[in-house]
């Protein structure tokens, strides 16, 4: 279900759902972290097996994986942490400084 | 067992835009037990930063239903769900085959849900048990708790001139729930992804209570580099400090020996929190901590040969 709370900020008490339940899953994909974030990540795909190791290993689920293959990374949510540059093998994503 | 491709087309059931720390241990570990499933889930999540982080009102980071409870009662919680799902299932109002997994952090599980995890886990409820270890309390600054290890520096045991670190050796949780005789205990480590995801795929497929214990480094608390997450799980597992092993009805099983057992100072000596103890002064720390830490893994090796 998708639950519209644009407006949540002007909500009365009694327009919040029972119990703060949230009726909508996995929401926070809508809220963006990727301004968290100092240094990105850039894969050189000469060098990229599709291990998918960078995938296993990334704590924000933001390396987009597209039949068998990773097709690219989700800067709206990588905060930069660096993992998956730290745990490929073939060395193939390089922490690049964020741009301002 | 699944191949990374295979899992790779999974549904994502964490999903980014959670607000936990970047190089987070513990969204990685999460994010593998999720991966691990092939059936629905309900989750419950004891109090500590994966709870606070991914469930910030209005948003939440759970693709599957999840529950918010306190921090002492996640096990009665979803021991709780179990048993409505089961009463449910016997009168036909449910056909679905469903799973349960509990997470707790270990403040909710060593020390503060220790006694709603025992009494769980006697009761016999079909639930999982995950506890993902960062060896303090995290989410309110790092204090320590049953899970900090010997020496090391937190915010209630700091480091100085009197006291270096905490003076306590760390509770072995594993051995304690080995004692309830449950059908299946674990331990694993983020950095042994395969290990991971056949142990949850294992636990969910008995029938019983069962509980997995895994290292979830945390950038912050430990004092290292964000990007290094996964070496310092790997480096616990090589040093012998967190041994990978299975329990399937009391008997024991060793899932990865490493090739050449490193000395845990190669672990230690990459955290800030042990910093301190490569003080002159300190060396009799290092030396009790190597000590505890082989006869630990001596104990282990000798259960697995006997049993």
């Amino acid at each position: 279900m998708k639950w519209d709370i644009r407006k949540i900020k002007e909500w009365k008490f009694y327009e919040h759902p029972q119990g703060i339940t949230i009726p909508e899953a996995g929401n926070a994909h809508y809220y963006p972290t990727g301004s968290w974030r100092s240094q990105r990540p850039e894969i050189n795909w000469d060098k990229c097996t599709h291990c998918l190791f960078c995938f296993i290993y990334c704590p924000d689920s933001s390396i987009i994986v597209k039949g068998e293959k990773v097709v690219g990374i989700d800067l709206a949510h990588c905060k930069g942490c660096g993992v998956c540059a730290e745990e490929c093998p073939k060395q193939a994503i390089e922490m690049l400084k964020e741009r301002v | 067992m699944a191949s990374l491709r295979e899992l790779a087309k999974k549904k994502n059931l964490l999903t980014g835009g959670h607000r936990l720390c970047a190089g987070c241990g513990a969204s990685i570990t999460i994010r593998q037990v999720l991966l691990a499933s092939n059936y629905p889930l309900v989750c419950g999540v004891a109090t500590g930063c994966l709870e606070v982080s991914t469930t910030i009102y209005p948003y939440t980071a759970w693709r599957c239903s999840y529950i918010h409870t306190a921090f002492e009662s996640v096990a009665a919680t979803i021991s709780g769900v179990e048993a409505a799902y089961r009463a449910l299932k016997k009168k036909g109002k449910i056909e679905r085959e469903m799973k349960f997994i509990a997470f707790g952090g270990d403040g909710g599980t060593y020390d503060i849900g220790f006694q709603a995890l025992s009494g769980a886990l006697e009761r016999g409820h079909r639930m999982l048990y995950v506890c993902y270890d960062n060896q303090a309390y995290m989410n309110t600054g790092i204090q320590r708790s049953g899970a900090t290890p010997l020496g090391a520096w937190t915010t209630t045991t700091p480091a100085g001139k009197v006291i270096p670190g905490k003076p306590n050796w760390r509770k072995d949780l594993t051995a304690c729930v080995v004692a309830h005789n449950i059908p299946y205990v674990a331990q694993a480590s983020p950095s042994h992804w395969k290990d991971l995801v056949s142990k949850v795929e294992k636990a969910l497929e008995t029938d019983g209570p069962t509980f997995i214990n895994i290292l979830a480094p945390c950038p912050r608390g430990w004092r290292y580099p964000e990007s290094k997450t996964i070496k310092m799980a790997k480096l616990a597992v090589d040093s012998c400090f967190w041994p990978l092993y299975e329990v399937e009805e009391g008997k024991y099983k060793l899932n990865y020996q490493p090739k050449e057992k490193k000395p845990v100072v190669e672990w230690l000596q990459l955290q800030g929190r042990f910093k301190h103890l490569f003080k002159p002064e300190n060396q009799a720390i290092l030396e009790k901590f190597q000590a505890n830490v082989d006869k630990a893994w001596e104990n282990l090796l000798a259960l697995a040969q006997k049993t």
